[in-house]
């Protein structure tokens, strides 16, 4: 292996650290009520969007739905602006106005952040639109949960995207539960994968704990995309170790079964890699975790000391020309 | 200045803005090969090609939302409804992306597109495709409205919806596309700026508050009551948000009695903003309680005899007039 992708890989996996820590931290946080509304946190998924990532170039695309702190800081929103969002200050990615649910970064190409479930498929689908319509080669990344593919609208969007060839990946990040309702529960096909083949899209099924499987697959299919337009959708087998939002305790599923995944975790799982491969030693993995949490303390001493939006630019961010209407 | 119809005004507007701008695409049901469901969009994927005059299925929700998401990175949509009853289908993300994006992003996402179609009851389509949405969509901060009633406020305000840097609905009307009126011709550009009203007729004994479809109507409850010698202004809203209030409260100051004529439903309907409006405003000027005009409060009907008794009407109209300036 090329001394620059093993640097990339080591990168990736401080990266998923970093959501990890970041999470852990948020969580916290949450609970000492320093964030309000609903917060859903990303641990155990990380791979799947530190995968996604690094397989695809600085200008392509990506959109994602609510839970979306991995994908910010993933795509280069710094850990201060996204903890600084959760705090509601006006230092936060969105200036304190969407919160957790609402993370955008335009310099970053990050689209948000979508809170109803699906709503944003058509959004992604208007993303790829409009790179076919200016003659470019860019991807568009649209992640969603297993809850959302059986929305009306993500048919729809589907249905779009085949017939009009955008250049969109469809990423299904299948964590096995919307909210309590289980995949079996709640989609009467046996793998998810198969929605594609109703539309004609070309699918396959990802171990979305496994890094390099993630990257491996994305890097293929984005290559394929960017020589001919067309809509591709990967099912990315994950887990989320946390109940849904911060209020949910998870009772609808066993222990047995977190325990099952937690052997499993894809940041044990990429360090043991590199560490078989002597890429990275005991040392250096200890640094990184190192670097992530005092990133993550940082950010919250950041996101403590902002300021917030002053009430008289409420009206400042209804329309594009500030004009009340 | 030409005659042409209401029709023909809508498809040079959109033609011009079309040529001008190349982010500019048509996006809708029927709008390419078919020519537009009534006609709107003739001619266009002939001069324009169709990566830009672009037929979809019928799935609204998905096709707006594909508008909002090319606006999101810098295209300027217009998305035609076939009526807005269907644009029903597609509430959340009129509702809930386009106008929420610009504040949701902390103002780094605004949403230059535009949405247009017929609104508004027609003729005995009942319940399902007779909906006024004015209202609705007219409560939703982050949304404009407006709702032309000749050919060239049709024309001139499509044009300013499609260079607004916001989402912006323009409301037409199955009904109006066949009227007539003289429009600037088409080497004179013309934009008719969004939240300005129009005084269509100058009085003084009364002030007719009215927009869209409502507009033919109280032009000829004004004719017909000038021979009883009454004086009615009508004052033409064209946009319901922004709301030109300051037109609102000058006709009233002249003539200190008001009639809002409105095609929507009663119950927290335009006119209901508008009468709160003005007598938190200008309470001192009137002469009389301000009446209104609407649809009656029900599911349209299919039956014609009893559409007609639920929509407003001149009669309807003549009668309001008369009991607000106590004749």
């Amino acid at each position: 292996m090329q001394p620059l992708e093993q640097r990339d890989e080591v990168e990736m996996l401080s990266l998923m650290l970093l959501i990890r820590r970041f999470e852990e931290r948020a969580s916290q946080q949450y609970q000492a009520q320093k964030i309000g509304g609903f917060c859903h946190l990303y641990i155990g998924q990380e791979a799947v969007v530190a995968g996604a990532v690094a397989a695809i170039r600085p200008d392509d695309y990506i959109i994602t739905a609510y839970r979306d702190h991995g994908h910010a800081l993933a795509r280069g929103t710094t850990a201060k602006a996204c903890m600084a969002e959760l705090f509601g200050k006006e230092t936060g990615c969105s200036r304190g106005l969407g919160g957790s649910m609402h993370f955008f970064d335009k310099e970053h190409h990050m689209y948000g952040g979508h809170a109803i479930v699906s709503a944003h498929v058509p959004l992604a689908v208007g993303l790829a639109f409009a790179i076919k319509y200016r003659d470019e080669d860019r991807v568009t990344l649209c992640f969603f949960g297993d809850g959302a593919i059986n929305q009306g609208s993500f048919h729809e969007a589907l249905n779009l995207a085949a017939l009009y060839k955008l250049p969109i990946i469809f990423i299904c990040e299948n964590n096995l539960f919307a909210m309590g309702t289980s995949v079996e529960r709640s989609t009467s096909l046996k793998q998810i994968v198969d929605r594609a083949e109703g539309y004609d899209i070309p699918g396959e099924i990802v171990d979305g704990m496994n890094f390099r499987e993630v990257r491996d697959k994305v890097a293929e299919v984005a290559d394929s995309i960017r020589k001919e337009s067309h809509p591709s959708f990967l099912e990315v087998r994950t887990y989320r170790y946390r109940g849904h939002s911060m209020s949910d305790p998870a009772s609808y599923r066993t222990k047995e079964e977190l325990e099952k995944y937690r052997l499993d975790d894809p940041i044990i799982r990429l360090r043991a890699q590199l560490t078989r491969e002597g890429k990275l030693t005991n040392e250096q993995f200890d640094q990184l975790d190192k670097r992530a949490k005092e990133t993550v303390l940082a950010a919250v001493k950041f996101a403590e000391q902002g300021p917030e939006l002053p009430v008289e630019k409420l009206y400042d961010y209804v329309y594009f020309n500030g004009a009340k209407a | 200045m030409r005659e042409i119809t209401y029709r023909q005004a809508l498809n040079e507007a959109l033609a011009e803005e079309l040529e001008r701008d190349p982010n500019v695409f048509l996006m809708g049901e029927e709008v390419a090969e078919y020519q537009g469901a009534y006609k709107v969009s003739a001619g266009l994927l002939q001069r324009f090609g169709s990566k830009r005059i672009i037929d979809t299925p019928i799935s609204e929700n998905g096709f707006a939302g594909l508008g909002i998401g090319a606006a999101m990175v810098g295209l300027r949509p217009i998305i035609e409804f076939m009526t807005f009853s269907f644009s029903l289908v597609a509430f959340d993300q009129v509702v809930n992306n386009a106008p929420n994006m610009f504040m949701m992003s902390g103002g780094q996402f605004n949403i230059p597109i535009t949405f247009r179609g017929p609104n508004g009851p027609a003729h005995q389509l009942a319940a399902t495709h007779s909906h006024a949405t004015e209202n609705f969509y007219a409560s939703v901060p982050g949304l404009k409205v407006c709702t032309p009633a000749t050919p060239r406020d049709a024309k001139g305000l499509l044009k300013t919806a499609v260079r607004d840097d916001n989402p912006v609905l323009v409301l037409e009307a199955e009904l109006l596309y066949s009227s007539k009126g003289m429009v600037e011709p088409p080497d004179e550009e013309l934009l008719i700026p969004l939240g300005k009203a129009d005084v269509k007729r100058e009085g003084s004994d009364v002030t007719v508050i009215c927009y869209s479809q409502t507009v033919p109507i109280s032009l000829t409850v004004a004719a017909q009551l000038e021979e009883e010698d009454i004086s009615a202004e009508v004052v033409d809203l064209r946009s319901i948000k922004p709301l030109d209030e300051k037109a609102i409260f000058e006709s009233v100051a002249k003539t200190h009695r008001v009639v809002i004529v409105e095609q929507d439903h009663p119950f927290c309907g335009v006119g209901a903003e508008i009468c709160y409006r003005i007598q938190k405003t200008i309470f001192d000027e009137l002469d009389a309680p301000i009446l209104r005009v609407s649809q009656e409060d029900v599911p349209m009907p299919y039956n014609e005899d009893l559409e007609r008794a639920v929509l407003p009407n001149a009669e309807k109209l003549v009668t309001a007039v008369k009991q607000v300036c106590y004749a």
